[in-house]
């Protein structure tokens, strides 16, 4: 799950590490107040979970009420790449002296964590490496032995941070090192990390990723959870207990197990059809969930076909069938549902199906047939309207 | 032959008194494997189904004098299960959780590394491993495998290792080893570790290899079948219409900008002599005729 700004920011002043004063706001008048509270000048910035929000406008300095005001007014709900703004980071401004890099992810070829420390900061990362890769300090960390303030002074210098604030930039780097492993972190980086004109090192900006698997030994992630995602068709699969990603085709797409959820995207593309979405149902589904996941891909109205692939492992294929007759009865289908079973019960799964094939519900052998009857089917409705 | 187990395996289960452990495990004893005993703590002088339980993994070695575990333990503890197995002198342990918190999991591979470089760990979030005929460990269904090779298959998915299996199973193409490395970003096992252990193994002629988006496992894999192997491989990897920046159900199944994604590790494979197939049922395909022609 990424974080916004604004709770990377939160989430970093728990570990200590030094953020601008600041507050989140939804509406224009709540920023004016933030400002008025936090002192002039201030910065306001768009939260969006997307980079280059600076180029298109949506990063203002503001010295006055007014202009806190004016600047508010434009960039709420401003649309950047995409993704619309819905809240506000008003923080005091900084006077910057030197603007640097710092971050902690794991390096998965090493299977070590990695910190990468450079003195160019500001600009993309992948910049940097691109055209001065000498100005990136990469060190491995090993997650057994953890690290050190020592190590951390050895990074700082190595890296070329200014002498009079290498203990302060270490210090900084051993919390957000701590923030990344006790916080459960996937990512956290700090670009810029900036030099103030009097002296101070802290975080002007904060990228966080947290480790889905982790969610049960953070409560304190729900308010992060509840403004994870936007998209209508991801909240409703997230209540439901799916594994779901919403993409632009219009073939809904169902599977059992992540690996075969994602060939199933890979075929009906091969077919020449587009997903609408990554479902996979996991191992060991039952009846009840299998018309929960009907119910939601039905209620996309980009899809113009089901296509339902199901390799029963754990998962047996007369659960799969059952569910598909419940749905049946159930819900409302707008689309025709294509289906391939194999494995656990696959007999008997479509023995069950038996009396309920029409041109609503198909039934083929393999998943590439399936496929291809899917995207066909998508593609009829389609010339229909 | 087989890798990493064969029909002498003994294997104890952590976890089996719950009930996914006990569906498993007895799965597993169903299907011919040596399974031992369970360890669940506070639970030691129980039985599932006349299996023994102990409370913990180092009595139940000593009884039994296993040497391999089936970790099926929830998230919060399987980390901690998969190092008490290593410290009881366990040689090969088998994690199927899924969920383990990535830094849980980053720790673990690593104290493993330092402190029992002789215990293997496969997964976590995998299928396990099953030499058909011989030894299943995991949550394979045993009936979709067949006994005699002479394929060895890796992958670092679960169902689409049974579709896999089941392409090969339906031409009458036997497997020698399946092992399911898992979908996580630090397993225990890698491509190239089960490559290796394939290339080694008389039995195994060919070599079936199941990729999917995110991290460089397999850029890896080809680096070594280019450098190292001298038996056929055949790749298919998952994930070739998947956005970047999203999670597709694995956690380790993300495209990071321009990295991890399916056409790199497609071209990376093609370039060290891999049979790489656009799907799964390609994939099998390709691997039938290969084995015919051998």
């Amino acid at each position: 799950m990424d974080l916004f700004e604004y709770q990377g920011k939160q989430y970093f002043e728990r570990y200590d590490i030094p953020v601008s004063k600041g507050g989140v706001a939804v509406s224009v008048d709540e920023a004016v107040r933030i400002a008025d509270s936090v002192g002039y000048p201030v910065v306001v910035k768009a939260q969006v979970k997307v980079g280059g929000r600076g180029k298109a406008g949506g990063v203002k300095l503001a010295s006055t009420p007014e202009e806190a005001r004016q600047h508010a007014g434009n960039i709420l709900g401003m649309d950047i790449k995409g993704h619309t703004v819905e809240r506000l980071w008003v923080e005091h401004a900084t006077d910057i002296a030197k603007e640097w890099y710092a971050s902690f992810t794991l390096d998965r070829a090493a299977q070590l964590h990695l910190l990468m420390l450079s003195v160019k900061g500001g600009v993309e990362i992948e910049e940097v490496a691109r055209t001065d890769p000498e100005a990136i300090v990469k060190v491995h960390v090993d997650p057994s032995e953890g690290y050190s303030l020592s190590q951390a002074m050895n990074a700082v210098t190595k890296a070329g941070i200014d002498a009079e604030v290498r203990g302060e930039t270490a210090k900084l780097l051993v919390s957000l090192y701590r923030c990344f492993v006790e916080g459960d972190c996937d990512l956290v980086e700090i670009n810029p990390l900036v030099l103030t004109t009097d002296g101070k090192v802290h975080a002007l900006d904060a990228k966080v990723t947290l480790d889905d698997n982790a969610m049960f030994r953070h409560p304190e992630w729900e308010e992060f959870a509840a403004t994870d995602t936007t998209d209508e068709r991801e909240k409703s699969a997230k209540q439901r207990g799916l594994n779901y990603v919403g993409l632009d085709g219009d073939v809904g797409i169902i599977a059992n197990g992540a690996g075969l959820a994602m060939s199933t995207l890979d075929v009906v593309s091969q077919a020449g059809g587009s997903a609408a979405n990554f479902l996979d149902i996991g191992g060991g589904a039952n009846a009840a969930l299998m018309a929960s996941a009907l119910d939601l891909i039905n209620s996309d109205s980009n899809v113009k076909s089901i296509l339902v692939n199901i390799f029963g492992g754990i998962t047996r294929c007369d659960e799969v069938a059952k569910g598909i007759v419940q749905a049946l009865a159930e819900v409302d289908l707008k689309s025709p549902i294509v289906l391939r079973l194999d494995g656990t019960n696959a007999e008997e799964g479509r023995e069950i199906l038996a009396d309920h094939i029409s041109d609503r519900l198909l039934v083929e052998k393999t998943m590439l047939d399936a496929a291809s009857k899917a995207v066909a089917m998508a593609a009829t409705k389609d010339s229909k309207g | 032959m087989s890798i990493f187990v064969d029909e002498n395996t003994t294997v104890i289960v952590q976890g089996l008194t719950g009930s996914q452990g006990r569906f498993h495990g007895l799965r597993n004893r169903d299907y011919g494997t040596k399974v031992a005993a369970g360890v669940t703590p506070g639970k030691g002088g129980t039985d599932v189904d006349g299996i023994p339980v102990y409370d913990s993994v180092k009595e139940a070695v000593e009884a039994t004098g296993a040497i391999a575990s089936f970790v099926v333990v929830p998230p919060r503890g399987a980390a901690e299960a998969i190092l008490e197995a290593a410290s009881a002198g366990i040689s090969l342990v088998v994690c199927i959780t899924e969920g383990i918190p990535a830094q849980d999991e980053a720790r673990t591979v690593n104290i493993l590394k330092r402190d029992f470089p002789t215990t293997r760990l496969i997964g976590p979030n995998c299928p396990g491993i099953i030499s058909p005929g011989k030894c299943n460990i995991g949550i394979t269904p045993g009936n979709i495998a067949l006994p005699g090779g002479p394929v060895g298959v890796v992958s670092r998915s679960g169902t689409l290792t049974y579709q896999a299996l089941h392409e090969l199973s339906q031409q009458k193409v036997g497997q020698t080893t399946c092992v399911g490395i898992g979908g996580d970003p630090v397993p225990g096992t890698s491509f190239v570790d089960c490559l290796a252990a394939f290339e080694q193994d008389p039995e195994t002629r060919a070599v079936m290899m199941i990729g999917e988006i995110g991290g460089s496992a397999e850029e890896s894999a080809a680096e070594f079948i280019s450098t190292s192997m001298t038996k056929p491989v055949v790749a298919y990897i998952a994930g070739q219409t998947a956005p970047p920046g999203r999670r597709m159900g694995h956690a380790g199944a993300i495209v990071s900008g321009n990295s991890g994604t399916a056409q790199g590790k497609m071209d990376a494979l093609s370039a060290a002599g891999v049979r790489v197939a656009k799907n799964p049922t390609e994939a099998g395909e390709i691997m039938v005729d290969i084995v015919r022609s051998l």
